[in-house]
């Protein structure tokens, strides 16, 4: 009882919050005297455009963390690696110890200015999270369930497909949420070594001093991370196996 | 069957030392039989039983499983044709009850219609409704009832071979006992060959038709449960099976075993003498008065009615208590000792009254093993 009590708030919560923001998003688009109507008179084109930018670096960036970190943390998770695995990911830690703006400085050293540069270092500050909780998740995978599968038969990579990653999803799909949202959030500082994206908005907005301009890029910026989050939370909710899934009772 | 010759496990340790799991292992199971591996921790015994399917590769010796040398079979054959329970039941919790138990058909490529349709015959064999069950996970089940779908995957397949590491360590007592004997019951008619590893004596002498007790990877005895309590070849196995292993010996023998089949029995309208007689010509000191088709009902103590006269019903007692011939004679004991009786007459499911057994007769039965051996053994018999 308790358990559809709190999945029902769950629910009730996020139906407000997307309530919340079809009004804004109406009040945006209709309110064409208003505030934001204004902005949006002025800032529409630049806003569609920018957004494209942004979120094919969220996508290209993310998408390959994910294509990496995944495959490194089941990698570092095997018995034989083990030794080394700490190691390795203290090498990865330092992708998240170096402040993100630097990453991207260094990136330009690397490969030039642009949208290349961008990815790579957006790459870099979204693996560890990826890698980490990939390599936490299977390892904290129960020794007597790989046990038990070993002596019923199954050959490792089977172990690995069908007990191992089924059972470490959930931590893997924590970590690509975080993963992500660091992404979504510092995309904007991809304008500042010429990668585009709604940056552009923000950062001149600031520089010009220009209030709407400036909310032109950060409520789009804002959305676009809480969409993401979203999708994110309904993809663990619907892909990770009623068993395994502490979201589904 | 399975055969272990000359096996052993020598494990090096990271200072540079060995230790033997197990030394020279060399035994035989039965085909049919549970064999129960017996020992303190660390003496071998889960060693031993890993070794069997290969999950941990042996040093030396020889292993046969259904006839073929393991030598012989890729390891991963080998686990699929040998069913395989833990203790901790290693359900996987992201698949369903049906997809856990469908495993190994699934690995051996069965028609998947096939293998469900077995599983839910499996769940009926412990009594688990398929439809309430099937589609669970197994997180859904309270611990008896995981521990019973652990035990029917590794059926599922329908192995002749049977590996269970304490398979019902994990369980409260009352479950624990509730699942032996179910299993005792599905062991009975599906005659596989069993390793069980336990360090539960009374577990082992429960389940065991052979018992083999290790230490210090050391098979130091290898016996029926009954023998091993009678005549523990050494102080080691002594002291494990306990100062009370004589009265452990009570669960392995039967009512039946020690009953006294008697007709000997009046009914209510026999006259008091005639059970005066019967009981002093038969030397008994007490008669079970019946119903008219044979039902205990009752009955009469001799030094009660000595100087009586009338009709056995005007002075019969009731029964305390009565046992079944099933019953063990643990449960005998317990029943007289409650009622501070020195007998208790024994009766079938309907009631009917078939003998009675007493006090010397099982005591008499428990001694009859040390007698026997009086002449190998004449300290004991002492």
């Amino acid at each position: 009882m308790s358990i559809r009590d709190t999945m029902n708030s769950d629910n009730v919560r996020s139906k407000a919050i997307f309530a919340l923001g079809l009004v804004f998003g109406i009040g945006l688009m209709a309110g064409e005297k208003g505030y934001f109507g204004d902005i949006w008179r002025l800032y529409s084109e630049d806003i569609i455009y920018l957004a494209q930018q942004h979120l094919v670096l969220v996508l290209v960036s993310s998408g390959l963390a994910i294509m990496v970190g995944v495959p490194v943390g089941i990698f570092l998770s095997r018995d034989r690696v083990q030794r080394y695995s700490e190691t390795v990911l203290q090498v990865f830690n330092i992708g998240t110890t170096i402040p993100t703006l630097a990453i991207l400085a260094l990136s330009i050293t690397l490969l030039g200015i642009g949208f290349t540069p961008a990815v790579f270092g957006l790459w870099i500050a979204t693996l560890l999270p990826i890698v980490r909780n990939t390599f936490q998740g299977l390892r904290e995978v129960p020794a007597h369930l790989k046990e038990a599968a070993t002596g019923m038969g199954m050959k490792p990579l089977h172990i690995l497909r069908s007990v191992e990653l089924p059972n470490a999803l959930y931590v893997i799909f924590a970590g690509i949420r975080t993963a992500v949202a660091v992404n979504v959030g510092t995309v904007p500082l991809a304008f500042l070594i010429g990668g585009g994206g709604l940056g552009e908005l923000i950062f001149t907005g600031i520089d010009l001093n220009d209030m709407q301009m400036l909310l032109a890029g950060a409520i789009p910026v804002a959305a676009l991370s809480m969409l993401a989050d979203y999708i994110l939370a309904r993809a663990q909710f619907w892909l990770i196996p009623r068993g395994v899934n502490p979201l589904r009772q | 069957m399975i055969k272990l010759d000359k096996l052993s496990k020598i494990f090096e340790t990271p200072g540079g030392g060995t230790v033997t799991a197990a030394d020279k292992v060399t035994m035989e199971v039965p085909e049919g039989e549970i064999c129960v591996l017996l020992g303190p921790s660390g003496c071998g015994k889960t060693t031993t039983l890993k070794m069997i399917n290969g999950l941990i590769p042996k040093t030396s010796g020889k292993i046969h499983v259904a006839g073929r040398d393991t030598d012989d079979v890729d390891p991963v054959a080998l686990r699929r044709s040998i069913g395989y329970v833990i203790q901790q039941i290693g359900l996987f919790p992201n698949m369903t009850i049906e997809d856990n138990i469908s495993v190994v058909p699934d690995l051996l490529g069965w028609d998947r219609k096939k293998s469900r349709a077995r599983a839910g015959e499996l769940l009926e064999l412990v009594n688990l409704d398929p439809g309430i069950f099937l589609k669970r996970f197994p997180k859904e089940l309270s611990g008896g009832q995981q521990q019973r779908v652990g035990v029917i995957r590794a059926l599922a397949a329908d192995p002749p071979v049977l590996l269970m590491d304490e398979p019902f360590g994990a369980i409260d007592p009352i479950n624990r006992a509730v699942i032996q004997d179910e299993f005792l019951k599905m062991q009975k008619e599906l005659r596989k060959t069993i390793a069980f590893v336990s360090h539960d004596i009374d577990e082992a002498i429960k389940m065991g038709d052979k018992i083999a007790i290790f230490k210090d990877g050391i098979l130091e005895q290898y016996d029926s449960p009954d023998d091993l309590l009678a005549r523990p070849k050494n102080d080691f196995i002594a002291s494990f099976l306990g100062s009370d292993r004589t009265l452990k010996r009570l669960s392995l023998l039967k009512v039946s075993d020690v009953m006294i089949s008697s007709q000997i029995r009046v009914v209510a309208q026999d006259p008091v003498a005639k059970a005066r007689d019967l009981m002093k010509e038969a030397g008994h000191k007490n008669v079970v008065m019946v119903g008219p088709r044979g039902r205990a009902r009752g009955f009469l103590h001799l030094n009660d009615i000595l100087d009586e006269t009338g009709r056995v019903e005007e002075h019969f007692q009731a029964l305390p208590t009565t046992v079944h011939p099933d019953d063990d004679l643990r449960t005998a004991v317990s029943r007289m000792f409650r009622h501070d009786t020195t007998w208790l007459a024994c009766v079938d499911d309907d009631g009917f009254f078939q003998g009675f057994v007493t006090q010397r007769a099982i005591s008499h039965a428990l001694g009859a093993t040390y007698r026997d051996h009086a002449d190998h053994a004449p300290a004991e018999a002492l």
